[in-house]
């Protein structure tokens, strides 16, 4: 993103590979300790903490706190903050778990097992969220009450409207098919997975090239060739490799003979099958690339970073910042909804603590992941590279055995570093410019 | 005591029968912060130790999301066999199924986990209600008697009603004993046990020879109501072992103290995984039965004997160091053995 060390008229003078490439230093950095990270506690835990199995695990682990981290990003970039996605998550799970299991099936009568169930439960769950959202947007924008107080105020009310919806039980076990949105109970198997990843390297090559002739089309210096071919390659390769890790982790052969049991057939002799990519894996790369989209080429978010960058100018240009506000609030609401799908259906069921103190890890992801919370800056990518550094590290300590309160503690200390770091690299980035 | 002793041969017994390849155990904690799981987890350590395989744990810190992550990575380190103690009963589901699928086996540890597949160790609540009846029922086998139960939203509460009820049922029906006062304690509190019971005080005149109170803490607020109207000393039970309990029971305002040992607890546990980790079927586990729960699940289940303390054998938790001497004999002279 920021790639300011290149001024535009001025003959590009390249030194190193990494300003030949135009990387991000920063999220270079970020992938570098990412990297690190696991290869110490793969150490430490002997070899058991590279395994298709962990890296299947950590991904789905991930999934939920980085989905409403990259609502979170839009937030924190207009220099607002949402304490109650975590309450949200809740309030929408209960209400998705009443839908689907009592209104749908008793009072509109559809009998458990329905097939439309799990979609109008989603949809009606994406509405709730979107609504509270909006309605938190709309305190804020319009009746300027700040952020901080609105949603402090949510994280009481939604936490515990959730609760009251609910009596406080458990509600389950959930619809079947919703339940494939969890992880483990929906991949999409081997041939599957390989079709996505290569439709996917395939788009990233599209896009490398395209960009790259629309660059040269306006006159701008493009990357020498090989660079670009470079580019491709890490690209391909590291979309392949996740696939191939995803489609290496075996079900275990106890669960295929009870889904062939359950057809009434009997499995063959040394069947074996890989799990493919989750799809709560994939629904998180669709909000991934649906949310940078929005960011970079739509004018809802080149308002956004306009907004966060400097309010008042924004709003002197003609920005409608306080129906901004709402929409960011309810696109981070949708979000919530849309994480309490996941959650809920992992745990195959709703649960009263669903999504306790998930607003503080999905405020860590964000701002790990180099959002600033002084606005204007920040990235989807990088937010979700700072859920996988949360969830990898909590996993990873989790599984070396360190002491719970410990685990917490060292959670902390990282992102109170992360944030100084960031600090000393954008000072230090100013000061070269 | 028996039990263990009864555990530790059927266990020594699969040790033998099964090789002794080191094997690993997992402990999925639901709430670490609370103070008495410590005392549970030393004693499944030592089990574990014993049997020579190694200890892993986590701790979900009271998320139901979190304990079934914990299990994936406990799973993925390798467990042969997992001890849960299961944040919530039903949400565990996931996290069964997937160590079924690894064929490893789980041992729900005190609290229920609402699947087949899943053994269920814990004491045995209704043992302890008839522990507590027993005991009043030997100090006062006639005459009126006040039921002070549990918290109403309690499952256990009305176990231990139930396990009282079959102690005086005959006692009840000839006559000899008859239920004056019957009420729940809103969330087990001492301050509400202590109102009800001066209510039916009241209500009473107060002809009342004997109270069955269902812990330690709703015996200290019916002490504490009996006292104010010069009765302590009348039989009273509870349960816990709580030091303020086996204080009373010294100096003889309490009768009973049924207490359920958290060593023995996780001993068990720790002998069971093992066993169930060297091969051993759930139905092998000796002392154990089929069992369904008030959900409709139907279980192999393993409740242990839990130990009332009376005057007579107070000796026996100081030895078992759950209690100080001088903390159990704390203004008493003259008491029974060790306070003389």
């Amino acid at each position: 993103m920021t790639a300011a060390t290149d001024t535009a008229g001025l003959p590009p003078t390249r030194r190193s590979l990494i300003q030949t490439l135009e990387l991000d230093t920063r999220l270079l950095g970020m992938i570098g300790a990412f990297l690190v990270l696991c290869i110490i506690f793969d150490i430490v835990t002997d070899g058991r903490y590279l395994t298709p199995r962990n890296v299947f695990n950590l991904t789905i682990q991930t999934v939920s706190v980085a989905i409403m981290a990259t609502g979170m990003v839009f937030i924190i970039v207009c220099r607002h903050i949402d304490l109650s996605v975590g309450a949200l998550l809740a309030t929408c799970s209960a209400s998705m778990a009443m839908i689907q299991t009592d209104v749908l099936p008793n009072a509109l009568g559809l009998g458990l097992g329905h097939p439309s169930i799990w979609i109008i439960t989603i949809l009606a769950g994406l509405i709730v969220g979107a609504l509270i959202g909006a309605f938190h947007g709309w305190l804020v924008g319009y009746l300027t009450i700040p952020a901080f107080i609105v949603t402090l105020g949510g994280l009481l009310i939604w936490r515990n409207v959730g609760w009251y919806l609910t009596d406080g039980q458990t509600i389950g076990p959930l619809d079947e098919t919703f339940r494939m949105l969890g992880g483990t109970n929906g991949t999409l198997g081997v041939q599957a997975s390989w079709i996505v990843g290569l439709l996917a390297a395939g788009f990233a090559v599209f896009a490398i090239i395209s960009g790259r002739r629309r660059k040269s089309a306006h006159g701008f210096a493009v990357k020498p060739v090989w660079a670009e071919a470079l580019m491709i390659a890490v690209a391909v390769s590291a979309i392949l490799g996740f696939v191939a890790i995803l489609n290496a982790y075996e079900v275990p052969t106890r669960r295929l003979a009870r889904m062939f049991e359950a057809r009434g057939e009997v499995m063959p002799e040394g069947y074996t099958e890989g799990y493919g990519i989750p799809i709560s894996v994939l629904v998180l790369i669709v909000v991934a690339i649906g949310m940078t989209v929005i960011a970079r080429n739509t004018r809802f978010g080149r308002y956004i970073f306009a907004t966060g960058g400097n309010p008042d100018a924004a709003e002197l240009s003609g920005i409608n910042t306080r129906m901004l506000t709402v929409k960011i609030f309810a696109l981070m609401g949708a979000l919530c909804a849309l994480s309490a799908v996941v959650a809920s259906a992992r745990l195959a069921n709703h649960g009263n603590d669903i999504g306790t103190l998930d607003e503080l890890r999905v405020i860590a992801a964000a701002v790990i992941g180099g959002t600033a919370l002084s606005g204007g800056v920040g990235t989807t990518y990088g937010a979700i590279l700072g859920a996988l550094v949360m969830q990898s590290l909590q996993s990873g300590m989790a599984m070396v055995g360190v002491d719970a309160p410990l685990q917490n503690i060292v959670v902390g200390a990282v992102l109170v570093a992360a944030v100084l770091i960031d600090i000393i690299y954008r000072r230090r980035a100013r000061d070269t410019s | 005591m028996k039990v263990i002793k009864v555990l530790a041969t059927a266990v020594l017994g699969a040790g033998i029968a099964v090789s002794a390849s080191a094997q690993t155990v997992g402990v999925s904690w639901s709430n670490f912060q609370e103070e008495r799981w410590k005392t549970d987890e030393a004693a499944i350590k030592g089990a574990l130790e014993a049997a020579g395989a190694s200890y892993i744990s986590t701790d979900a810190q009271s998320s139901a999301s979190k304990q079934l992550s914990d299990i994936e990575s406990l799973i993925a380190q390798g467990a042969d066999a997992l001890i849960v103690l299961a944040q919530d009963s039903q949400a565990i589901g996931p996290a069964i199924q997937a160590a079924a699928d690894e064929g490893i086996p789980v041992v729900g540890y005190d609290r229920l986990i609402e699947d087949s597949r899943a053994f269920y160790l814990t004491f045995d609540n209704i043992e302890v209600g008839r522990m507590q009846a027993r005991a009043v029922f030997d100090a006062m086998p006639k005459g009126n008697y006040v039921m002070i139960k549990g918290s109403a939203t309690d499952p256990n509460a009305d176990f231990l009603r139930g396990g009282q009820q079959e102690i005086l049922q005959a006692a009840i029906d000839a006559g000899d004993v008859k239920i004056v006062g019957e009420a729940y304690t809103d969330g087990w509190l001492p301050a509400n046990a202590q109102r009800n019971m001066e209510q039916i005080l009241t209500a009473q005149d107060n002809k009342v020879d004997a109270v069955v109170a269902s812990n330690d803490g709703t015996a200290g607020g019916v002490v504490a109501a009996l006292t104010a109207q010069g009765m302590d000393g009348i039989p009273v039970s509870g349960q816990d072992g709580d030091h303020a309990a086996l204080n009373r029971v010294a100096k003889g305002t309490q009768t009973v103290s049924v207490w359920k040992d958290a060593r023995e607890l996780g001993r068990a546990a720790g002998e069971i995984a093992v066993a169930l980790a060297g091969g051993a079927k759930l139905a092998d586990v000796k002392g154990s039965a089929a069992w369904t729960s008030p959900g409709g699940t139907a279980l192999q289940a393993l409740f242990l004997a839990p130990l009332p303390v009376t005057k007579d054998n107070l000796t026996d938790v100081v030895d078992a160091g759950w209690i100080a001497k001088d903390k159990l004999c704390q203004g008493v002279s003259n008491g029974p053995a060790p306070c003389n």
